[in-house]
């Protein structure tokens, strides 16, 4: 929605919403504002625009629906990809096609993939642009290719993996219904039932920190807070635990990029 | 999770050789140790005080990933008592200071790669467990340990006990889903003390 006209709407509501609490009506502004438009716009851009040493833009990339199809190809990922020989997911193809088709370095390309809310990063934007034309798809990641059910199950092992300085693997705030850490619900994500409403809504625009955030920034800060050293974007591991989320919310219809708390 | 194994062994060994289905925890067997092991040694890199060496698995948490954290006594008891065996009990009274120790208590720093180290440094209690009743903001991983020290007093044992707990809970339960606050290095002698006083000090918030 326009920004301009979300405001108007907003304070023609404004007598309606007398009642709510404080909080909740902070909550509803700043979902209404939140400018996750202006990222798929950037995404859109930054998909055009030709770059690198061969100059040239990314719409010729194969994101699994072909080159340059964009729509359905977030819910169909992450799936095997037959030219790298592996199993990726959104970032890590979006890397790939900057390699490729753009000739840019890895190391140039992946010199700034987490933003912040002054400036996004590239994957940001990309990510937003891209997820949005699978919306109201089903969620249907490769699971067929002997690699893709390969990715699945180390990410399922991963998921449950002790290891680290405080012996946590994901189960350890993800594993039992019910638990929170101080006033933060912790979904059961290798449940279906918990999967299924989160993997539906990444990636998404964080109001807490006013920045847009991609699974594989997701991945590697949990990796942070379970004081384990840090995962290489795009890794095997970060690309395994994304296969073995997606897998599990399978069929859940697509609706981000989502706004968050 | 946990209801997981005892309940298979209820029905029949053979369930627990079928693949995990979707929800569940997998069999792990050490091979497949050894090759997660080797895919985070490829996959990721020092950053900060995080170093590669947290990579490897030490004996509890071998034990624990095969035996999806409920291995079989005979295992699980040797291994709790060498770990209560090397913890470094100072001598004499190990109350602390619980108002450090409830800043301690608060604090959700330490050992992470964004963490300058030794500074400010917290045991991230109230994440998981309640503690004072006048911080209605803590987590439920953990049981809650309001009134620890109401109900159980702080006998020379209890300290004991309390010191030991948040030094290396595995000791007293091999898979415990607590960190191994010293052992690990997180926090040190003083900081444990204050976090016993705020749990056993009749003065503490936790036993008002």
């Amino acid at each position: 929605m326009n920004l301009k006209l979300a405001l108007v709407l907003l304070l023609a509501a404004a007598p309606a919403l007398a009642q709510q609490s404080p909080y909740a009506e902070y909550q509803r502004m700043a979902l209404e504002n939140a400018p996750v438009e202006l990222f798929e716009q950037g995404g859109e851009d930054l998909w055009k625009k030709r770059q690198g040493p061969k100059n040239a833009s990314l719409e010729q990339c194969d994101l699994g629906q072909g080159p340059g199809v964009l729509k359905g190809a977030y819910a169909g990922l992450p799936r095997y990809f037959a030219d790298a020989d592996r199993v990726m997911d959104l970032e890590s193809r979006l890397l790939y096609c900057m390699t490729t088709l753009q000739g840019r370095s890895r190391e140039a390309a992946t010199k700034r993939v987490f933003g912040n809310a002054d400036t996004p990063s590239e994957m940001e934007y990309l990510s937003a642009y891209i997820a949005r034309q699978s919306n109201g798809m089903k969620i249907a990641p490769g699971r067929t290719h002997p690699k893709e059910r390969a990715a699945y199950e180390l990410g399922q092992k991963l998921f449950f993996h002790r290891a680290g300085t405080w012996d946590f693997s994901c189960a350890s705030c993800h594993g039992e219904e019910g638990k929170r850490i101080r006033m933060s619900d912790l979904p059961v994500l290798s449940k279906p039932q918990y999967a299924r409403p989160l993997m539906a809504t990444w990636p998404a625009y964080r109001v807490s920190t006013s920045s847009f955030v991609t699974l594989q920034w997701r991945m590697n800060d949990c990796y942070r807070q379970m004081r384990m050293p840090e995962p290489l974007f795009g890794s095997e591991t970060t690309v395994a635990l994304i296969a073995f989320l997606m897998a599990t919310a399978e069929g859940e219809p697509y609706r981000g990029p989502a706004i968050k708390r | 999770m946990r209801p997981f194994l005892p309940m298979c062994f209820a029905v029949t060994l053979a369930a627990c050789a079928a693949p995990a289905t979707v929800g569940e925890r997998p069999d792990v067997s050490p091979g497949d140790l050894d090759k997660i092991t080797a895919v985070l040694k490829h996959d990721f890199h020092e950053r900060g005080q995080a170093r590669m060496d947290r990579i490897e698995l030490d004996a509890v948490q071998r034990l624990c990933n095969l035996h999806a954290d409920n291995p079989p006594e005979a295992l699980a008891k040797p291994l709790e008592e060498a770990q209560l065996k090397a913890i470094p009990f100072p001598q004499g009274n190990l109350i602390g200071d619980w108002k450090r120790g409830e800043r301690i208590a608060q604090s959700g720093r330490g050992s992470m790669w964004s963490d300058k180290p030794g500074v400010q440094d917290g045991g991230s209690c109230y994440n998981c467990h309640q503690l004072s009743p006048r911080e209605p903001a803590h987590g439920t991983l953990g049981p809650s340990l309001a009134g620890f020290g109401k109900l159980r007093g702080a006998s020379a044992e209890m300290q004991k006990y309390a010191y030991g707990r948040i030094y290396n809970s595995k000791a007293y339960n091999v898979c415990s889903q607590m960190p191994r606050l010293g052992h690990a290095g997180t926090l040190n002698e003083q900081q444990i003390k204050d976090l016993v006083g705020l749990l056993l000090d009749p003065a503490s918030p936790v036993n008002q």
